[in-house]
């Protein structure tokens, strides 16, 4: 790089898509090198339905149709909301939020790029967690394209729910939060058992979360198919409180 | 290279009670480098974050390149680089990757690779940016902030904490921004930085402007100027001030290192020479200094730049 000229100024932006692409697919890269975060969006769905369809403790006839849902929400709430919490707080720890919203890919196209990469995750999640379902015995039933606006709804609904944890808390604080919030639900949110077998009294608030919705519904459009409205329903409203209250406490740096 | 890169005017910041810039306007014209010069708290990271747009000044008129930094930030962004105090790397991403990143946001970016050659990245290119040294990671936040090809660029610190020879490289490599055309300012509280690579040093504390000027400016004091010396401590000031001509003060400022200042003549230094020979001292490391950016900060605010 020697001789005149090699930092002669020649500013410019580079075409929006691309600068979305490559954000994109950086995030993407990043997300998977994450050995705890493979853990959580990939391992441990994947051994739950492996575990809960072998092992007959289930009071279901057909297990793998039941856990395959469940297990769906479980992926897209460990993405959406669990990752993306933790890795907002991360990069918002380390400057990157604020250095990156200051190049030409600025802070929608950062958004967009994160965004772009989380559907990427759930799309290798479902392929995974629908070729081991095969494998089980599982066939396809339904509405796919019921599944497919379900699992948009919840993503919506989840990232602002992200997006809000990691606007009130310190990065730590919001590693452990997300990660206990997703235990709690795994267990509550009717992934791998019933909502109708928890106690009276817990049922009626899990009826209300956004995973429960997520894996009733699943349940519905890829059992006798149509469109589950009144779940839909329930993940429009978590996705639009969940997004206004993070647009309100989302902190850059 | 006529026009001004950079206009800020009467410029106010307050956090809570705490006024961090207290109306401070300056100046600096296209392809010149301007250098920020303060200690620690003095304000230099809120003035060049509200020129970057990531604050929001109480007061006072900000123009980047003709820009409002905030609410023509859009326009401004691809025009210019910034390297902020610290931050700003992916931990888990790779220098090689993290470079090429930034790079294919811009129309037409540096090569990254052989950017990473220049700033003596390549061996770590493939490693976590989080296994890097501090240093390295200074150096791949100034290739980032370069790599767009900038017209203009902000440099927070960029050598606070590197070793003698990165700090060099990166001095090499500002200096050949402007010889380039780029507009460059940067904050320091190095002084021999400021002195080294700025035509127009801006020192400011407590959140004012102090003194601002070109680094011959600043230090060239007329006849004032210091001599310095090392001998055994406890010498006798007073004895050794009776031997000089009048005007001068003596002080030893660490023990058996020793300064008179004043108007350093060759009769100042040959009597400083006869006092100790007459006592069977040899004065060791005998020089005479003119005045340093540090002597006329220390002048200005009563303080060291670097406590
Ligand atoms: N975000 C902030 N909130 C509150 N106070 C701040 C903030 N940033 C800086 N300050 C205060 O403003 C003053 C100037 O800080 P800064 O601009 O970082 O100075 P410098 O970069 O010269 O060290 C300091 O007293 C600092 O504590
Ligand atoms: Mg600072």
């Amino acid at each position: 790089m020697e001789g005149r000229g090699t930092f002669a100024p020649a500013p410019g932006a580079a075409p929006a898509l691309r600068r979305v692409a490559v954000q994109a697919a950086m995030e993407l890269r990043l997300q998977l090198r994450n050995g705890e975060q493979l853990l959580l969006t990939l391992a441990i769905p994947t051994l739950i339905l492996v575990f809960f369809s072998l092992a007959p403790v289930l009071g279901v006839r057909d297990r793998v149709a039941f856990l395959l849902p469940g297990v769906i929400g479980l992926a897209v709430m460990s993405t959406a909301f669990t990752g993306q919490a933790i890795a907002t707080g991360f990069d918002r720890r380390y400057g990157v939020l604020k250095r990156l919203g200051a190049t030409p890919l600025g802070r929608s196209g950062l958004i967009l790029g994160k965004t772009t990469a989380m559907l990427g995750v759930e799309a290798i999640q479902v392929v995974v967690l629908a070729l081991v379902a095969l494998g089980l015995g599982w066939r396809l039933h339904g509405s796919v394209a019921a599944a497919l606006l379900l699992v948009l709804l919840g993503t919506a609904a989840f990232s602002g729910l992200g997006l809000l944890l990691a606007g009130l808390l310190r990065a730590e604080a919001t590693l452990a939060a997300a990660n206990l919030v997703y235990l709690v639900l795994l267990v509550v949110g009717g992934v791998v058992f019933p909502v109708s077998d928890l106690p009276a009294a817990v049922q009626g608030p899990a009826g209300l979360l956004p995973i429960t919705a997520l894996t009733d519904g699943l349940r519905a459009a890829l059992g006798e198919g149509g469109l589950p409205t009144r779940d839909l329903a329930e993940l429009a409203a978590w996705a639009v409180l969940g997004a206004g209250l993070a647009s309100v406490t989302f902190r850059w740096e | 290279m006529a026009g001004t890169a950079l206009e800020v005017t009467g410029l106010v910041k307050r956090y809570g009670a705490r006024t961090a810039v207290d109306g401070i306007s300056l100046a600096a014209e296209l392809g010149t480098v301007t250098a920020i010069l303060g200690p620690n708290g003095a304000g230099k990271t809120t003035l060049v974050e509200t020129c970057e747009g990531f604050r929001r000044q109480d007061k006072g008129r900000v123009r980047v390149l003709g820009l409002d930094p905030r609410r023509e930030g859009r326009r401004l962004r691809p025009l210019i680089g910034v390297m902020l105090q610290q931050g700003g790397i992916y931990p888990a991403a790779r220098p090689r990757e993290m470079l090429r990143l930034v790079a294919a946001y811009y129309a037409n970016p540096l090569d990254p690779e052989a950017l990473l050659r220049r700033l003596g990245l390549l061996e770590v290119a493939g490693v976590p940016c989080r296994r890097l040294s501090g240093g390295q990671r200074q150096r791949l936040a100034l290739a980032l902030a370069i790599v767009g090809r900038p017209a203009m660029v902000f440099l927070d610190e960029p050598t606070t904490g590197l070793d003698p020879q990165a700090r060099q490289a990166t001095w090499e490599l500002i200096s050949e921004l402007r010889r380039d055309g780029v507009t460059v300012v940067l904050t320091t509280h190095y002084m021999e930085e400021a002195e080294r690579l700025a035509d127009q040093v801006v020192i400011i504390d407590r959140g004012r402007v102090v003194a601002r000027g070109t680094p011959a400016e600043l230090t060239d004091a007329g006849e004032r100027r210091r001599l310095e010396f090392r001998a055994r401590p406890g010498l006798d000031l007073a004895g050794l001030l009776a031997a000089l001509p009048p005007g001068h003060v003596a002080r030893e400022v660490s023990p058996g290192r020793y300064t008179v200042e004043g108007e350093i003549g060759p009769e100042v230094v040959a009597g400083v020479a006869t006092w100790c020979a007459a006592r069977g001292i040899l004065p060791g490391e005998l020089r005479v200094e003119s005045r340093s950016l540090e002597d006329v900060f220390l002048e200005l605010t009563g303080r060291e730049l670097r406590p």
